[in-house]
């Protein structure tokens, strides 16, 4: 039990890199590390799909290198990771931009900052006061409205 | 109480790809289309690298979806971040050393650019991967020089010259033999550079098109100004 397996360290390595993003994109208030955690988390994605396709002993599907009859990992795995890199890429730099707007606009990447001013913008625009419920929990985060409170609060909540 | 909420999540899904890949068994996975795959490869494509025959080959339709979604994301951004301001501050240069790694890098990266797309059916590579270099060859020096400007003109007509070169070979093997992105051409020596029929050309057309897009999309990201005036 001492040495660990390859297959467990690859395995627990892609799970971990899932985990790891999606824990990051959960508990942080700011939209620049959510998006670095859903890098890690299609990293760890990328890696799982790989990691499907490999064979004991096997070489990379290149025709024409290593003995004849050699087994080769499955292309296909490799394929689909190939597009999905670079889709990544695309998709991360389109954020990349939202985010620039929305700090351009705002001067803040904070969350819980975004949701105050995002909050004032929509009351101010239609021209109803901003609501602040007594009802509305003093905690530091954005919490959830509880359920049994929303009935007594028609317009509270929150975005 | 949202952080143990979100703590067990984590857990649960942990444990939810645990349990999947312990079944799935390491090193000896079933892979029905795989191993057909492997096995025909040679015959149906021609080309030595199997990877690129899936992705020009058998998936080609899937690849033009995929440069779609590309597409779709450049103009989003482009549309989202907008035009420059004409007398916009440009961010400081960046120093001696920065500015003269990306002049020696620049070609360099280029031409490994083109080697990695042109020899995308023989060896790792394609037109994925080399187009991204190509694209970081331009990035890096726009990132060095914030003054330079590419040519956006340029690179949407490039962009669009290699995309519509892309479903032309497919129209031409769908007027020719009856199916969209029919690799054609015979399959010629395996292993030469002038094999595997229209595979190199399919790859030449995606690296250009991920190259130029890429570029493009970067440098309007570090184009932008990230103050309002």
């Amino acid at each position: 039990m001492m040495s660990l397996s390859l297959e467990a360290i690859l395995y627990t390595g892609a799970i971990g890199l899932v985990v790891i993003g999606a824990l990051g994109l959960v508990l942080s208030h700011h939209l620049f590390r959510m998006l670095l955690s859903l890098a890690v988390a299609e990293a760890g994605g990328n890696l799982l799909v790989v990691l499907a396709g490999y064979r004991g002993g096997a070489i990379a599907p290149i025709l024409g290198y290593g003995a004849p009859g050699t087994p080769m990992v499955d292309p296909i795995p490799q394929a689909l990771v190939l597009t999905a890199i670079v889709i990544g890429v695309g998709v991360q730099a389109l954020a990349v931009a939202v985010l620039v707007r929305v700090y351009r606009a705002y001067g803040t990447l904070d969350l819980r900052d975004l949701v105050e001013h995002m909050q004032g913008d929509i009351a101010k625009a239609a021209g109803i006061p901003r609501s602040t419920s007594t009802h509305a929990p003093g905690g530091e985060r954005p919490l959830p409205p509880v359920p049994a409170l929303v009935r007594h609060q028609p317009r509270g909540g929150r975005s | 109480m949202r952080n143990l909420a979100s703590l067990l999540f984590s857990l649960g899904l942990a444990f939810l790809l645990l349990a999947i890949a312990a079944q799935l068994g390491f090193g000896h996975t079933p892979m029905v289309v795989g191993s057909r795959i492997l096995a025909d490869a040679q015959s149906d494509i021609g080309a030595a690298n199997i990877v690129t025959a899936v992705v020009f080959g058998y998936r080609g339709f899937d690849t033009l979806g995929e440069l779609s979604i590309l597409f779709a994301a450049a103009t989003a951004a482009g549309l989202v971040l907008g035009h420059r301001r004409a007398g916009a501050p440009d961010d400081p240069q960046g120093g001696l050393v920065l500015s003269a790694g990306a002049d020696l890098l620049f070609p360099l990266l280029l031409l490994v650019g083109i080697y990695i797309v042109i020899h995308g059916h023989l060896t790792p590579g394609g037109g994925f991967q080399g187009g991204v270099i190509l694209a970081a060859a331009f990035f890096v020096s726009v990132i060095a020089k914030p003054a330079l400007r590419l040519a956006h003109g340029a690179i949407s007509v490039i962009e669009g010259l290699a995309g519509a070169a892309f479903i032309l070979i497919g129209l031409w093997a769908l007027v020719g033999d009856g199916s969209f992105l029919k690799p054609l051409l015979g399959h010629g020596v395996l292993g030469q550079l002038v094999s595997a029929g229209t595979m190199p050309l399919l790859s030449s057309a995606v690296g250009l098109k991920v190259g130029s897009e890429l570029a493009g999309l970067l440098a309007h990201i570090s184009e932008s100004e990230a103050r309002e005036p």
